[in-house]
């Protein structure tokens, strides 16, 4: 996963929404475990678009 | 690494963790209480609206010290604009104050630390520890230091991560309609009335609504939760939000200080929020009412709830799924049907279109409801609309 950290506002909406329980807000970075199926929840749901995928 | 024990360890001290907390110390037992950040109660992560009933029954009289503004009453926005206003004596429970929540969580803190709750700042869980199948407490990171808490019971109260509760083994993951993707701005310089908190319905939120909360002259937390299920654009709370300011002219004038995001469940409570040796309280218990959005109440009830068994536990030295079963019946006995009410309520109108909200509201305008609340708004809606009730009259 990609963070846009200049976007980022730590508010853990992506770490709740995750079904896979595959992140981690460890302070100010968000740590993704290898859990994530890419579903894209996250990505769908942050309130100012600050993640993406890596290789798209 | 360093193993530390205690009685209790509650991770997260937000309202529903500082209740369990100081109730638990106030039964005699060692308790600690785990807060990641630096600060408890910052950065916010909530509009701070709550209605006032449930602060005495918390043992919390108001206090001038944690209360930002007195609210005369609310107004509900339809889409095309026809409003209803409700005043307080009508509003009844549903309005209240506007919080300064950092403060209020720290004066909630502050009792669970007077109850002899130890308070460790700077600490975040990083996991549970198991012991022959069941919770032994859970590891943590204090200020860079890996730490092993052991504890007879943990108390999640980790807020809308939930990640305790699902380390844990019980699911607290969320559909996405389930789920409301909110920002807000804390605003200054703009012109709205002091003593009304405004809902606006419609479109212009998709699935949730928009929020103006005043915070003194000039000042409000103008927010939106949009329905995680209806967000297609990317940043969709931001890009409704930026787009109502700029349309309204009390506001587009304004200056944003400070920008807040986070997560709402708008479902029923867990099926289940406790295991040997683990209890799940307020927003990681998805005890958030699915209409409004609001938690701080049940957070606190629920912690309550925890911190008064988890001390009937201690007597007995059983803390099994069994014995924590009290804490289950007490917060469904207080708070279960009303969520799944709501949660019915919210499954249906966040389908509607502007055009049924705009009936809907003017019918409300029209009605004469003494009392204001989620309950009697469903039954003039039921009157009125009885199709759009059908499927949870029993709950009205």
């Amino acid at each position: 996963m990609k963070v846009v950290y200049e976007k980022c506002l730590h508010c853990g909406c992506c770490v709740g929404s995750c079904k896979q329980n595959a992140i981690y807000l460890n302070d100010y970075v968000l740590e993704f475990s290898d859990s994530c199926n890419r579903c894209r929840r996250c990505i769908k749901i942050c309130p100012v678009g600050a993640l993406s995928m890596e290789d798209e | 690494m360093e193993t530390h024990e205690c009685d209790i360890v509650v991770v997260g001290a937000g309202p529903g963790g500082s209740m369990a907390a100081k109730y638990a110390a106030l039964g005699g037992l060692d308790v600690i209480l785990l807060e990641k950040r630096a600060e408890i109660g910052s950065p916010l992560r909530c509009a701070e609206g709550v209605s006032k009933k449930w602060l005495e029954e918390i043992d919390m009289p108001p206090d001038p010290a944690w209360i930002s503004a007195d609210m005369d009453g609310a107004i509900i926005v339809s889409p095309s604009g026809h409003t209803f206003k409700l005043d307080e004596s009508r509003a009844g429970n549903e309005v209240g104050y506007v919080l300064e929540r950092h403060l209020f969580d720290k004066a909630l803190a502050e009792q669970a630390g007077r109850a002899g709750a130890r308070i460790w700042m700077r600490t975040a869980a990083t996991g549970v520890i198991f012991e022959d199948g069941k919770v032994a407490g859970v590891r943590a990171n204090r200020m860079g230091d890996e730490l092993e808490i052991r504890a007879k019971c943990v108390v999640a109260a980790d807020g809308f991560e939930s990640q305790v509760a699902r380390w844990a083994g019980i699911d607290s993951s969320l559909d996405l309609k389930d789920i409301d993707t909110c920002i807000q701005y804390r605003m200054a310089n703009i012109d709205v009335d002091p003593s009304y908190c405004e809902f606006v319905l419609g479109s212009a939120a998709p699935g949730g609504y928009l929020w103006i909360f005043p915070k003194g002259d000039g000042k409000a937390n103008v927010g939106i939760g949009v329905q995680g299920s209806k967000c297609k654009l990317g940043a969709d709370p931001k890009h409704h939000l930026d787009k109502f300011i700029a349309e309204d002219p009390r506001l587009s004038k304004g200056s944003v200080l400070e920008i807040v995001g986070g997560g709402v469940s708008t479902c029923p409570g867990l099926e289940e929020t406790v295991a040997d040796n683990l209890v799940v309280v307020g927003d990681a218990a998805r005890m958030i009412d699915p209409i409004t959005g609001g938690g701080i109440c049940h957070a606190c009830r629920a912690g309550m709830y925890a911190g008064k068994v988890l001390s009937d536990c201690a007597e007995k030295g059983d803390f099994s799924k069994e014995a924590l079963q009290d804490y289950e019946d007490m917060w469904r006995d207080s708070m279960e049907d009303k969520l799944y009410r709501n949660w019915m309520a919210k499954e249906k109108f966040a389908e509607l279109s502007d055009e049924v909200l705009d009936k809907l509201v003017l019918a409300i305008k029209d009605s004469d409801i003494e009392e204001v609340n989620v309950y009697n708004l469903l039954k003039v809606i039921k009157d009125k609309y009885p199709e759009l009730i059908d499927e949870f009259e029993s709950f009205i």
